[in-house]
């Protein structure tokens, strides 16, 4: 029997090690300093060091409006967007999931919005937008229409954002269901059929919930990157206007680089934080208990 | 004969429908970044106009797209391939031992909003004397890379056989050896799935360069943000800096098809 080298004998350690440091170092490690930092009042403007403050950064932005307002437009515009990217996704999927002309060339153009760089997406879209020379006024004031103010409106601001991040994400959602669709075994279809079931109820009955899974795992994805949406809102309204569109990614990225106030910032990374992982383990749950 | 559930000509009239609302942006940007500022904000929409290079011209040369360019080139690459360097091995663990706590840890750095780590970086690469250098971006680069790697790649290494390497363990190769011959030679479909995604959500990475970043190490998603508050009203030049910029994801895209489609949705699909 050759005696095998330590390298061998380890190699579930080894191989994995490297990125297991730089992940804690480049992941854990902040997030644990970030965390120190909540405790503190520290403004890097200041030129002094961060001094322990206990629960009081926590007491000031959590009792700050301008925060809750925060929270809250995170949800709503994460909801929003979600429930629309899932249904119009869906929809998508169903119709598209059949040979057709073109089918190859239709999945390359869903891709396009998905490998769109969003900092583009959103200033090709302010242009869009624009109250004065967008096209959308244009458009709206040659059929006859009535204008609005979009991004520059604080009634419209945030499903104008949401229209945005339709446009990119919606794709994403129809291309997992697609490969989901595409995976299905034809048996419990064609069972249905010869059992004389019309196609909606084959639709509602056995094609959905067989590919139900697979969308709520699409949505899980989506979700999570929509609560941390950043680039098109910063490139497009910058949370304004007033504050009308600032979610929580925006307030700490705000409190963090425009105001250093790092003690009030680190709260609101937290709270970003516990806000993502609570609602992945949630859903996660959820879809758990689904498939039971 | 299978029957539709959409009647074919409703099928191909929603299609189109699809299609154009996909793609109008594109459209809509590609020309105006041909047009002239008069052209541009002309109503009704000039479908025929005089194309101009002149938006580019001013692109390229008033600001240095080039440097810029190139920056988010080297930026892309060096964190890509050290990430295949780290994550290679860590996928190939994962899949044959079936870490998946170990999965769960690495693919929680996907999962978290990434402010929560750049402002810890931001200061500690300040102390560090690292803001503006290509070390910081590269590593805050490959923390977007190495999740994205090690998810596909230990998808794609579950899909290999294990009497592979298990055959050629008993022939006396050495684990690492069986993984470095057989598998790695193996996994070029794999590898070229998590290059190209990876490679693309860097390219793609606004927050990160734009903090970590200054004038020296600038890559183009920060020069574009840029030059839409330095342009004003310049519509044409943000129109084709908008191009400039997507046009490499988008042809990179087109080329690795495929493989971008299966990146994207493989571990939803199996997951």
């Amino acid at each position: 029997m050759i005696q095998s080298s330590f390298t061998e004998r380890n190699l579930r350690v080894l191989f994995p090690l490297p990125a297991i440091v730089f992940i804690g170092l480049l992941m854990v490690f902040p997030i644990l300093y970030t965390l120190y930092l909540s405790f503190t009042n520290w403004n890097l403007t200041s030129g002094m060091g961060p001094s322990f403050v206990g629960l009081d950064s926590y007491l000031r932005v959590f009792s700050e409006p301008r925060f809750l307002h925060a929270l809250g437009r995170t949800f709503t515009f994460t909801v929003f967007a979600v429930a629309v990217e899932v249904v119009l996704g869906v929809a998508i999927a169903l119709i598209l999931n059949r040979a057709f002309v073109g089918k190859s060339l239709a999945k390359l153009l869903l891709l396009l919005p998905l490998v769109a760089t969003p900092i583009a997406v959103g200033i090709v879209f302010n242009l869009f937008y624009d109250p004065t020379i967008g096209l959308l006024n244009f458009t709206l004031d040659a059929l006859g229409l009535p204008q609005g103010r979009w991004i520059s409106s604080e009634n419209t601001v945030i499903a104008s954002l949401v229209m945005v991040d339709v446009w990119q994400w919606t794709p994403m959602i129809t291309l997992i269901v697609l490969a989901g669709l595409a995976g299905l075994s034809e048996e419990p279809v064609e069972a249905a059929r010869v059992d004389g079931a019309s196609e909606w109820q084959i639709l509602r009955y056995v094609t959905i919930p067989m590919v139900m899974p697979v969308i709520l795992t699409a949505m899980i994805l989506r979700l999570i990157d929509a609560l941390k949406t950043f680039d098109i809102i910063f490139a497009m309204t910058g949370g304004g206007p007033g504050y009308a569109s600032e979610t929580l990614n925006i307030m700490g990225f705000k409190y963090s680089f425009e105001y250093f106030r790092i003690g009030q910032s680190s709260v609101i990374l937290v709270a970003l934080f516990l806000v993502v992982l609570l609602c992945s383990l949630g859903i996660m749950k959820l879809r758990e208990s689904s498939e039971k | 004969m299978k029957k539709k559930f959409v009647p074919t000509l409703l099928f191909y009239l929603l299609v189109l429908i699809i299609a154009l609302i996909v793609l109008f942006p594109f459209l809509w940007m590609l020309t105006s970044s041909f047009k002239t500022q008069v052209d541009i904000i002309s109503w009704p929409p000039k479908l025929f106009f005089e194309p101009t290079l002149q938006n580019y011209r001013k692109v390229f040369e008033e600001q240095d797209f080039l440097k810029y360019f190139l920056n988010s080139t080297v930026v892309g690459a060096v964190a890509v391939g050290m990430s295949l360097l780290l994550g290679l091995p860590a996928a190939y663990s994962i899949s044959r031992y079936a870490q998946t706590k170990l999965a769960v840890f690495i693919l929680l750095a996907r999962l978290m909003p990434g402010i929560s780590f750049l402002m810890p970086w931001y200061i500690i690469f300040s102390r560090l004397g690292l803001i503006d250098s290509y070390v910081a971006l590269i590593l805050s680069h490959m923390l977007i890379a190495l999740p994205i790697v090690v998810w596909i790649m230990s998808t794609y290494f579950s899909t290999i056989p294990r009497e592979l390497e298990e055959s050629a363990m008993v022939d006396g190769a050495t684990r690492q050896m069986a993984f470095l011959k057989i598998i790695l030679p193996l996994s070029g479909p794999g590898i070229i799935t998590a290059t190209t995604l990876s490679f693309i959500f860097s390219w793609n990475n606004f927050m990160f360069s734009q903090v970590l970043s200054m004038e020296r190490t600038k890559t183009l998603p920060i020069a574009v943000y840029n030059f839409l508050s330095y342009a004003e009203v310049d519509w044409g030049g943000v129109m084709a800096a908008a191009v400039a910029i997507m046009a490499p994801a988008i042809i990179l895209t087109m080329i690795f098809q495929k493989y971008v489609v299966k990146g994207l949705t493989m571990g939803a699909v199996k997951g």
